[in-house]
């Protein structure tokens, strides 16, 4: 069969469905090809499942330090986990959210291809689906085929082995977990499996814990770490697994073996270039990604690329933006990438959330800036909710107060990656924040009164 | 407190209407007495009016571009002091420096437009709000929606200054870096501009339109280009010059055509006419009032060297000079810029080879004076360089035939090129 189509989109993550979705709503002819489910790695195994199963261990971890020492006027009986019906919970979530996508698809006329595809020129995707062999011919083609976790050499995926997407398939939680990576995905999946009881190694390389961010933001998730008894074992390498256990090379240049029922390998993503016929394209290359420019065209006409595929920061919101952005300009408009800022956000517990520049980075591009810190524990609804450690932070210009970076770590704190993001995105200065009434008691508060200390204003502190 | 009206006075003979031409002040604007609160125009000249008492300005009668007749309201200004009468008592309040009022129109006429009273335009550009500029390779700073238009728009917001905190870039910014023609940088090669801007044809710009389009209408114009060797004009300017001190005036070519017109005028009596259509009669004058045309900053503007025919070559060097000068500056009266029996127009070293100039009416005839060029010509049996100049000039056809203007050039042509001629009697 032969389809003739104005737009081909390979891969149905956020990205790819996004630029579907937005090309139909345009008028615009699109076919969109998706090997396994729609919603790729961000919806089907990645920020959704994860974060059902982080809300499920946070309410399940609650009743039982209820049960172990009462707070709040508050005992429980020590709860039960039913695991096969928090996995049933998540997966239904899953479910309906990739329900939800295929109806927006339809309803804005993309015909979507269930089937591996396979570009066989930069005009031609050939789909394997369950009813034959479908050939689209399309004069734009966008490339959205993700990201794929990166496998260590010494640690291949297998049995004991696993990558965040088999963790998030695990039917119980394992008794003794090692986490080989202490990034932002293997710490999220290894405090809720401490807190859904297992017995938790975090296994890092780099000196700290997520060490792309400052060790201020970083140090109530070691602290939280801590308290929930993980083990974290910087600077340190792991070599390999055996039956004894997963041998590590200490800082102190000891080995160690770690007794582990699972080994979660999260040392990072690549993007997917293999298996979908790249070799057969003439793209240019950056590294490990596709090459793209500002409006994400790769060096071949009538070849885009969004996504993990183009590189860092991989993340979901990037790829939405960048599919839309595409959808667009095929339609005939004026766009490009240059957003004021990403937001990153690190649902650990507690939460960090970081938009725009750290000082540091701000320094370092010749920037003099001052900075604001207001503690969550100076904040009433912080207190309120038993959040009090973490803190809210701002770095503006000296000279004029533009906001440069804002960031926090704090239960809860991901919400206010908003309030960031549109700060910056505007262009806002330290006074817009604190003209700007907060609702009060809330934790974006916070961001008012780092504000008014970094303008020497403060006035709950 | 009380509201005075002052209304548009008599600025001229004869004159019933005049067009508002500019407003000095605005809506809420102080003003004192004998300041200029507008500028009206009549036929070609423009009369300033100044207000006859001190207050705020609280009302103006019209739009520029309106004709208001002699004797409308013109401007409502709040003074202080005691209740006024009713502002609709004829001619209470002020007309400033204007004689009494011919009983003839002491009625006043009804103006064409009724003036409406109109809230103040809002003031679109407060002053010139373009920020500083940034240092280099500082990022500017715009909203995402800013961002967005200003790549639709095809701008580099690089180049645009912000007004607002900051330096952010606002809309209103972008606006204005687009209106004054910012350059748009992101991509090479031209684009296409949609750019349009609506100007409103008012005052001198209107005079003009109306009359050259009246002109064109009405009259056929019959052209007519004949070649003069200046060669001997151009010694006899370069000696007489030669003899001027060296702070007086040189002499330009244009008063040796005056003469040689006014000459040639003696033979050729029709070409310096009126003629009136609607009542079918031509006016043949003794006098040469020259009228030169002149480029001002608001336009083309007709002065008039009066009565060349009793001026000699310095007297007619010296009036042109002033009339033109003060048509330039704007300063000329109605009574110089009107009356001309025949008109010469000259663009000097643009003049180019030939043009074909607008009669202006109600006059018969118009001489165009085009570039002077070294040519060869064929004398004697050999070329000699000769300094060549076209006269390209326009006639109405209904009243001066081919034959007579062409023996009208023909004439000057002989003047000029024998310039002894212009001074002799024969």
């Amino acid at each position: 069969m032969l389809i003739d189509t104005r737009i081909v989109v390979l891969g149905g993550g956020p990205g790819g469905y996004v630029a579907a979705i937005r090309a139909g709503q345009l008028g615009l002819d699109c076919v969109l090809v998706e090997a396994d489910r729609l919603g790729g790695t961000c919806l089907n195994v990645g920020c959704i499942p994860s974060k059902a199963l982080i809300h499920a261990a946070d309410e399940f971890h609650r009743l039982a330090s209820y049960a172990r020492a009462p707070r709040h006027g508050i005992a429980a009986a020590a709860p039960t986990l039913d695991f096969a019906r928090t996995v049933e919970w998540k997966d239904a979530i899953v479910g309906r959210l990739n329900a939800g996508v295929a109806s927006l698809l339809k309803k804005a006329g993309v015909k979507t291809l269930r089937g591996h595809g396979r570009m066989t020129d930069g005009k031609t995707c050939v789909v394997d689906t369950d009813t034959g062999r479908v050939t689209v011919k399309a004069e734009h083609v966008i490339l959205a085929t993700g990201s794929e976790p990166i496998e260590l050499p010494a640690l291949p995926f297998g049995g004991k082995i696993v990558s965040s997407t088999q963790a998030l398939e695990l039917t119980e939680p394992p008794a003794r977990l090692a986490i080989v990576g202490g990034g932002y995905i293997g710490l999220e999946l290894g405090i809720a499996f401490a807190k859904l009881g297992s017995r938790v190694t975090v296994i890092e390389a780099a000196d700290r814990i997520l060490p792309q961010y400052d060790a201020d933001l970083t140090r109530p998730v070691v602290r939280r770490l801590d308290a929930l008894g993980a083990e974290v074992l910087t600077a340190t390498r792991a070599l390999g697994e055996s039956a004894a256990g997963l041998e590590v090379l200490c800082a102190d240049g000891t080995r160690r073996r770690i007794a582990a029922d699972r080994v979660l390998v999260t040392v990072g993503r690549r993007a997917r270039l293999k298996g979908w016929g790249l070799e057969g394209l003439d793209l240019a290359m950056d590294g490990g990604f596709v090459r793209v420019d500002e409006r994400c065209a790769t060096a071949m006409r009538g070849v885009w690329a969004i996504g993990d595929l183009t590189g860092e920061p991989m993340l979901a919101h990037r790829a939405m933006a960048q599919g839309e952005m595409v959808a667009e300009i095929i339609a005939g408009e004026r766009r490009a990438f240059h957003p004021a800022a990403i937001p990153a956000v690190c649902f650990t517990d507690p939460e960090i959330v970081s938009v725009g520049l750290s000082a540091e980075a701000a320094r370092a591009r010749g920037h003099e800036v001052i900075t604001g810190l207001f503690p969550l524990a100076a904040n009433g609804r912080a207190l309120t909710l038993a959040a009090e450690d973490g803190f809210t932070r701002v770095v503006a210009r000296a000279d004029n107060h533009l906001i440069l970076g804002i960031d926090a770590v704090g239960p809860g704190v991901s919400e206010l990656s908003a309030a960031f993001t549109l700060a910056l995105e505007m262009g806002a200065r330290l006074e817009d924040i604190t003209c700007t009434i907060h609702a009060h008691p809330t934790l974006g508060e916070t961001v008012a009164e780092a504000s008014y200390k970094a303008l020497g204003q403060a006035l709950h502190m | 407190m009380a509201i005075r009206t002052i209304k548009l006075p008599d600025v001229g003979e004869g004159i019933a209407e005049a067009e508002l031409v500019e407003w000095a002040v605005a809506v809420g604007d102080d003003v004192a007495e004998d300041q200029v609160v507008a500028a009206v125009m009549t036929d070609k000249a423009t009369v300033e009016i100044p207000s006859s008492v001190t207050g705020k300005v609280v009302w103006l009668a019209c739009d520029i571009g309106t004709l208001l007749a002699v004797g409308s309201p013109l401007i409502r200004i709040e003074t202080e002091g005691e209740a006024e009468a009713p502002e609709n008592a004829a001619g209470k309040a002020a007309e400033p420096a204007s004689p009494p009022r011919p009983a003839a129109v002491a009625a006043p006429p009804v103006p064409r437009h009724i003036p409406t009273p109109k809230p103040a335009a809002p003031v679109a550009f407060a002053g010139p709000q373009v920020g500083l500029p940034r240092a280099p390779g500082e990022k500017p700073i715009a909203s995402p929606a800013v961002r967005r238009r200003a790549r639709e728009l095809g701008v580099d917001l690089v180049y645009v200054r912000g007004s607002g905190p900051a330096g952010r870039i606002g809309h209103d910014d972008l606006d204005r870096h687009v209106a004054g023609g910012g350059q748009p940088a992101l991509a090479a090669g031209p684009r296409p501009d949609l750019s349009r801007e609506v100007i409103k044809v008012v005052g001198l710009r209107r005079a003009i339109a109306r009359r050259m389009q009246e002109a064109k209408r009405r009259i056929p114009h019959f052209a007519y280009v004949e070649e003069v060797d200046v060669t001997a004009l151009e010694d006899l300017r370069a000696s007489l010059n030669a003899m001027r001190p060296a702070d007086r005036p040189k002499l330009t070519l244009l008063p040796f055509l005056i003469r040689a017109i006014v000459r040639a005028l003696r033979q050729f009596p029709q070409v310096n006419a009126h003629y009136d259509d609607e009542h079918e009669v031509i006016t043949r004058f003794g006098a040469a009032h020259v009228g030169i045309a002149t480029q001002t900053p608001g336009g083309l503007m007709v002065p008039v060297v009066r009565h060349c025919e009793a001026r000699d070559i310095w007297d007619a060097a010296a009036e042109m000079g002033r009339v033109t000068a003060a048509a330039r500056e704007g300063l000329a009266t109605r009574d110089e810029l009107t009356g001309s029996t025949i008109t010469i127009t000259s663009l000097g070293a643009l003049g180019g080879i030939v043009s074909t100039p607008v009669i202006n009416a109600p006059e018969v005839a118009i001489v165009g004076v085009n570039k002077i060029a070294v040519r060869p010509v064929f004398v004697d049996g050999a070329f000699v360089p000769r300094k060549i100049m076209n006269l390209s000039s326009s006639f109405d056809h209904r009243v001066v035939d081919g034959h007579d203007a062409a023996s009208f050039i023909q004439a000057l042509r002989r003047l000029i090129e024998t310039p002894a001629t212009l001074f002799m009697e024969v």
